[in-house]
């Protein structure tokens, strides 16, 4: 324990070992319970025709149908289309807005600090059914707020039906998703920011450079291993858009999401034939889609 | 030039903070506009042109919420019993008196939060003490599933958790959804990276004077720990209050759900009464606020500690 790198005698190990085991057990217990078994069956089923009431219907083993079938599958395909658009539109725009707010945020008195960040971070601790509910209303198409502002100010002519037209909806749920997921990131960019080696910044500013130098220079690529971490669970989160989709549109108006279609399959289209293992399939095509992802951005990240 | 470019500087930070001001002012609307909605009368609110303040305040919206449905305080079961009895239905003991149904969903959700951030603290402080203290063989292994695990994405492992769940019996009981919040293994994550700073010094020197190994645990490590507990027990109260899909897929059954699901139920239901919505809206995001800015600093500290890379 002193010295990991001493080998120790076996008794010693021993003693290690049953001691971390036992310290282990109880989070063990829950951990591969209902964490890793899931994550066997999800792979398993995903080879079968499983549904969700196996005694009227056996379960066989179909190898690579779903698969195969997913590929053909034109709902699928738009769920993953829409999926992307919002990944690749939420993502950078939630990392560029949280570097702004906490580079402008960091060095303000700390009560004002803390103000802000409280601010920002609100909308996710609201929850997001509580968040969905009144964005519905403030989406309505006679009464809602937007319409009323945005004709009021001539900006629009006549009220739009945000949520039930294909050209709004899916841009009306990334402006939810945009605001409950930037609190998270702009409170790891502060204390970041507050981080970066001070004698760097001294000596720069020495040397004449200027703060925007100061910033893409010495601090940007100090907080580097922090905007990894936030394209991680950024990308994540946005995979993952659910309650949103499932509150706003229930998948219509072109807004059907993979994680959303995930859910429908497995528990909506419950008479259709061998539902559930294909609603597995998907899930195990999303987690590798978003294991490439990460394992790019992490890439990208140790490269700089 | 030096002085130029501190007051292009000032004028930049000066115009930056006002936009922020104004962006501050449209992050907390939708909050106002749930807390105002919920007090407002029929007229307001569907007039076509919004009242940005309530022109008459009404508990009306409170009161059609709660009148709208009814359900027992609480309903404690004997342990197990769904897995033992016959039809797989729990045997209650004690049934509490008939309320409006959203208090018991507050019940059940703040009885899944602090059950789900108890059990959550003792496991993952012990594990990530293991993980950053003890030398185990397996170690290795074990810390690289965790850290998989947490990449993947959580939701494509609830889907085939409902099966799981029904073959134990466990479908809409709030320990369906208590669970599987425990085995998530962000807490453990965490604790190691808090554990990792406790000297092995002082634990070498517990050890000669013949601490057991709880020991050490329980006096020297958990008051040193201390900020990581803070920090997992609200964020999970907080995650777990929030989880809605969880929620979703487990409960089934009206009396058994979370405040959250009650009002997603409400608004399916009623997709027209935002009276009624916001009413829900603010019941069920008041406490979980309060909670937040209380303890607003634990919170902070743990999502910075979670990204320090192990």
């Amino acid at each position: 324990m002193a010295n990991p790198a001493k080998p120790m005698s076996r008794a010693l190990q021993r003693r290690e070992d049953v001691a971390g085991y036992l310290f282990m057990l109880p989070s063990l217990i829950f951990f591969v319970g209902f964490v890793v078994i899931p994550m066997f069956i999800c792979i398993g089923y995903s080879f079968t025709d499983a549904n969700m009431n196996s005694k009227t219907n056996p379960t066989t083993f179909i190898a690579l149908q779903n698969f195969i079938k997913l590929w053909g599958d034109k709902t699928f395909l738009a769920a993953l289309r829409n999926t992307f658009v919002i990944v690749l539109v939420s993502v950078p725009a939630v990392c560029a807005f949280s570097l702004w707010v906490s580079s402008v945020i960091y060095k303000l008195h700390s009560a004002a600090l803390s103000a802000f960040r409280c601010i920002f971070y609100l909308p996710v601790v609201t929850g997001s059914v509580a968040v969905t509910v009144v964005w519905k209303w403030m989406y309505d198409n006679y009464n809602g707020i937007f319409n009323y502002v945005l004709t009021k100010t001539g900006l629009i002519e006549q009220n739009i039906n945000w949520l039930g037209d294909e050209k709004f909806a899916l841009w009306c749920i990334i402006l939810i998703l945009f605001t409950t997921s930037v609190g998270q990131p702009i409170v790891l960019y502060v204390s970041a920011l507050g981080n970066v080696d001070q004698t760097l910044i001294e000596a720069a500013q020495v040397d004449g450079a200027t703060d925007f130098q100061v910033f893409w220079k010495v601090k940007w690529p100090q907080m580097m291993p922090t905007t990894l971490y936030i394209l991680v669970i950024t990308t994540i989160n946005s995979f993952q858009c659910f309650a949103l989709i499932q509150l706003l549109t229930e998948g219509g108006s072109g807004t059907n999401t993979v994680m959303f279609y995930i859910y429908r399959t497995a528990f909506k289209l419950t008479e259709q034939q061998g539902h559930f293992g294909y609603a597995n399939a998907m899930g195990v095509v999303l987690a590798i889609f978003i294991g490439i992802l990460s394992a790019i951005q992490f890439k990208l990240g140790k490269e700089k | 030039m030096k002085l130029g470019n501190s007051a292009r500087s000032g004028t930049y930070k000066a115009v930056s903070v006002i936009i922020l001001v104004l962006l501050a002012f449209l992050f907390l609307f939708p909050l106002y506009w749930i807390v105002t909605g919920s007090f407002k009368t029929v007229q307001d609110i569907y007039a076509t042109d919004p009242k940005f303040f309530p022109t008459e305040f009404t508990s009306n919206n409170y009161e059609r919420l709660l009148s709208k449905r009814s359900a027992p305080l609480w309903e404690l079961a004997v342990p197990f019993s769904s897995q033992l009895s016959k039809d797989h239905r729990p045997v209650y003991f004690s049934v509490g008196p008939t309320v409006p149904a959203a208090f018991r969903w507050l019940v059940n959700t703040v009885f899944m939060g602090v059950m789900a951030m108890i059990l959550t603290c003792i496991t993952a402080s012990m594990a990530g003490y293991a993980l950053a203290k003890k030398r185990f063989r397996g170690r290795g292994i074990i810390f690289a599933l965790i850290v998989c695990a947490m990449a993947l994405p959580k939701q494509v492992i609830l889907i085939p958790l409902i099966k799981e769940i029904s073959a134990l019996h466990m479908w809409d009981n709030i320990w369906a959804v208590i669970v599987p919040t425990v085995g998530w293994p962000f807490g453990v994550f965490l604790m190691k990276q808090f554990s990792e700073s406790v000297p092995g010094e002082i634990l070498e020197a517990a050890r000669i004077d013949g601490a057991s190994e709880l020991k050490t645990f329980s006096t020297i490590v958990v008051p040193m720990v201390k900020p990581g507990i803070g920090a997992l027990a609200i964020f999970t109260f907080i995650n777990s209050w929030n989880d809605y899909f969880l929620q979703l897929i487990m409960l089934g059954n009206g009396s058994n759900y979370t405040i959250s699901l009650g009002i997603a139920t409400l608004q399916s239901e009623t997709s027209i009464d935002h009276g009624i919505l916001m009413a829900g809206a603010a019941l069920a995001a008041a406490p979980i606020i309060i909670v937040f800015l209380m303890f607003q600093k634990y919170f902070t500290q743990g999502i910075t500690m979670g990204a320090v890379k192990g």
